[in-house]
């Protein structure tokens, strides 16, 4: 169903590649990858008229829309570009990709409530989505420091300047984006009103890579400690995600729990092998960022010096059907420089028999 | 019986002390519960849910808190500061008050000390039955007296009931940058004493500096010069339209106010009337021991006056110090002359009225008299305004400094 991508790099071109013979309507993706050719190469005018051609077809189209939007951004006819995104909000609120361009835009003009409001919007329609819950971060730091340019009457503008939130390039279609628990009704009428595409595309769809979006510049501040210390406090306007689930059946929890305490433990003991083994190969890195990165940067902080150790407790299991689960807990974490206890959810799939994470946050 | 009203315990909290450190705890006394009555003036009410909210955990609420603070005083560099920190928890953890890269470290401690003076002040009153130990007799007039606490970068403001110093409002204030008991020109530091008002400078006169206006006190006091201590210009002042307020230690020597405080401390001032007792740390005094130590002083300037009545001029002398002097005369000077003159008296009728009786911040038990003297006797009559200061020495009051007031 991901019918519509604009691959920015060569990893995600050649997955979408894929994706777009077998998926979509051959001449639309051809215009649209054409396009994102040419707003690449910088040939922003040429862009812009192809798409305005592409749209006077497809006046409603949200893919060109979002990309005339980003067109527009790029030109720096920002007026034109907010009217765009909002637009595009308005007319698909479930998308969380216009209001994470609008809030980039927002913060470009010191807008700061604007674009915290516009990413709160992106994160309610999709809490795990990464690149919004970065840019919120970045918007937060940046108002944090116009609070302390006036308490210490100094201007740190300077230092702030050099961050720069991630606009969004590519509009993923709902189906594609991570999103644990969220009514199936709703992904199907989304994806539906963006790109209608033949059901057989469903086990294609499993196999992409979920992150999609290219990351202009990386994030600004990098946390230290375990995955439970990354974020301060969870986005309080997080609204848990909806699940059409039932409470685990016995067998099910049981084996999640051990699992878990397995999980734990290979934790404790910085057995990495371990630990990753826990991970289910299409696991949703917490930043977006590849396996790779993701495994080795685990892997430094779990060999780091020091006894670590990690419990679990007041664990709650959900299953949504037979081989999907959402496990939540208390995430007890002790090293020698930090201890914390937060609230945990994984959400588990369950491959060859075996419980593996898929997605990994913090909150509730 | 004289007592500190309360000791504050300071408390490192866990969650506070990322933001603020070592924090004030609400340690309430009995006696403070009492003072609920008190009326909240400036920032304080807000600032301390803010620190409530942020100890309990609950940073939404204490960021929308600090925002309605912020709000409110669009300058008070102090929220805007919590505010920062507050928005910085959300995105990454934070170690210590006020997480800027390459803030000015003298500015974040000054910011921290006025967190910790206004938070103790708000939840340390003073208890409702108690009244400052200096205030011990205004005079029928003088409708208010201002009493200031540098330690606690506090004023209080007392208005006279019928005698009783009631409380009104207490404010936060700055003084010294070194400090208090001031000796010389220049030293930065705010006077220990008994002063009053004794001008009024307003806004239009003076620069944006001092804010909403100035009121010039009376230092040096007789004591003061007969001290050896020199200097002027020491004011109750506004704050400069960049800042809500300022640390506790900023001026030159001066006391500083908010200029919603001094807006609302002013209209009560009366020049030339109004004291300002400044002290380094108040003594509270329950009404029944004010009364008992207003009341024998009291006897004691009455034995005064019927003495000097007497024409008995040895126990009329008997009331003064061996440290005694007044009209540059010192005790022998002084003894002899009064020897010379109580010689020709037939008769003395003296009267005091309108005293008042201020007590000297301080170790030394010394208390500021003033009243209007009428003086007449066979040979002379005199009205002046007199003022005395007395001292306790060996349990008896004496008379160490005495002029026109």
């Amino acid at each position: 169903m991901t019918a519509c991508r604009f691959p920015l790099s060569a990893t995600i071109a050649a997955l979408a590649a894929v994706a777009l013979v077998s998926l979509a309507p051959l001449a639309q993706a051809d215009t649209l990858q054409d396009i994102s050719k040419l707003l690449k190469q910088g040939q922003q005018a040429q862009a812009l008229e192809k798409t305005d051609k592409y749209l006077a077809g497809k006046p409603k189209d949200a893919q060109g829309r979002f990309l005339r939007g980003l067109i527009l951004t790029e030109m720096n006819r920002t007026p034109e570009a907010i009217a765009v995104f909002t637009k595009l909000t308005e007319d698909f609120p479930e998308l969380p990709e216009p209001y994470n361009n609008l809030a980039v835009i927002y913060a470009q003009q010191k807008q700061y409530d604007k674009a915290k409001q516009a990413l709160e919007m992106a994160i309610r329609t999709h809490p795990s989505y990464a690149t919004a819950h970065e840019n919120l971060g970045d918007i937060y730091a940046r108002m944090a420091s116009q609070a302390y340019d006036k308490a210490l009457q100094i201007d740190s503008s300077n230092a702030s300047a050099q961050t720069k939130l991630a606009m969004i390039r590519d509009l993923m279609t709902a189906s594609s984006r991570p999103t644990p628990g969220k009514p199936v009704a709703a992904t199907a009428a989304t994806t539906a009103a963006l790109a209608p595409a033949p059901a057989e595309t469903k086990p294609a769809e499993a196999k992409a890579e979920p992150k999609a979006e290219v990351k202009l510049t990386p994030s600004a501040v990098k946390p230290n400690g375990p995955p439970v210390a990354v974020s301060a406090q969870p986005v309080a306007q997080t609204p848990a995600p909806v699940a059409e689930s039932k409470p685990a059946p016995a067998s099910a929890s049981g084996d999640i729990a051990k699992t878990l305490d397995a999980w734990a433990a290979a934790w404790s003991k910085k057995n990495v092998k371990v630990y990753l083994s826990h991970y289910a190969k299409d696991f949703q890195t917490p930043g977006g960022e590849s396996r790779a990165t993701w495994e080795s940067e685990r892997a430094k902080r779990l060999t780091k010096p020091g006894s670590i150790q990690v419990s679990i407790g007041s664990l709650s299991v959900t299953s949504e059907g037979a081989d999907r689960a959402t496990a939540r807990f208390r995430q007890n974490y002790r090293s020698a420089s930090l201890k914390t206890s937060s609230s945990k959810v994984l959400v588990l799939v369950r491959q060859d028999g075996k419980w593996l994470i898929q997605q990994e946050r913090v909150g509730k | 019986m004289k007592r500190q009203y309360t000791i504050m315990r300071l408390r490192t909290l866990a969650m506070a002390a990322l933001v603020c450190g070592p924090l004030v705890a609400a340690n309430f006394s009995a006696a403070a519960t009492a003072a609920a009555r008190y009326s909240d003036a400036g920032p304080e009410p807000l600032l301390a849910r803010v620190f409530e909210h942020i100890e309990q955990n609950h940073l939404d609420v204490a960021l929308q808190e600090v925002e309605a603070l912020v709000k409110a005083y669009p300058n008070f560099h102090l929220g805007n500061l919590i505010k920062g920190d507050l928005l910085l928890a959300r995105s990454r953890p934070i170690q210590a008050f006020g997480n800027i890269a390459n803030a000015p470290l003298d500015k974040l401690a000054d910011l921290r000390e006025e967190a910790i003076a206004r938070l103790k002040a708000y939840h340390d009153k003073p208890p409702a039955n108690y009244v400052p130990r200096y205030l011990l007799q205004m005079r029928a007039d003088q409708n208010y007296a201002i009493v200031v606490d540098t330690q606690k970068s506090r004023l209080y403001l007392y208005q006279n009931e019928k005698g009783t110093p009631r409380f009104v409002a207490d404010y936060y204030i700055s003084h010294g940058k070194l400090g208090t008991d001031k000796v010389r020109e220049g030293d930065k530091k705010t006077p220990i004493g008994v002063y009053h008002v004794t001008g009024s400078l307003s806004r239009q006169k003076l620069g944006d500096f001092y804010g909403s206006g100035a009121f010039p006190i009376s230092y040096p006091n007789e004591w003061d010069r007969r001290n050896g201590r020199n200097g002027h210009g020491i004011w109750l002042h506004g704050t400069p339209s960049n800042t809500f307020s300022r640390a506790p230690k900023a001026s030159d020597g001066c006391v500083v106010l908010a200029n919603q405080d001094l807006d609302a401390i002013s209209k009560n001032l009366q020049i030339g009337l109004t004291p300002v007792i400044i002290s380094n740390s108040i003594e509270w005094l329950s009404l029944d021991d004010w009364q008992a130590e207003r009341g024998s002083l009291k006897k004691q300037i009455e034995q005064w006056r019927t003495d000097w009545e007497s024409l008995d001029v040895e126990r009329y002398l008997n009331h003064y110090s061996k440290k005694f002097i007044g009209d540059g005369q010192d005790l022998a000077q002084w003894s002899a002359r009064k020897r010379q003159v109580g010689s020709g008296k037939t008769w003395i009728k003296l009267s005091a009225d309108n005293i008042s009786m201020f007590r000297n911040p301080g170790k030394e038990d010394m208390v500021v008299v003033t009243f209007d003297q009428d003086y007449r006797s066979n040979n002379l009559s005199n009205v002046m305004k007199k003022r005395q200061y007395w001292q306790k020495e060996e349990g008896h009051w004496k008379i160490v400094y005495e002029g026109a007031g």
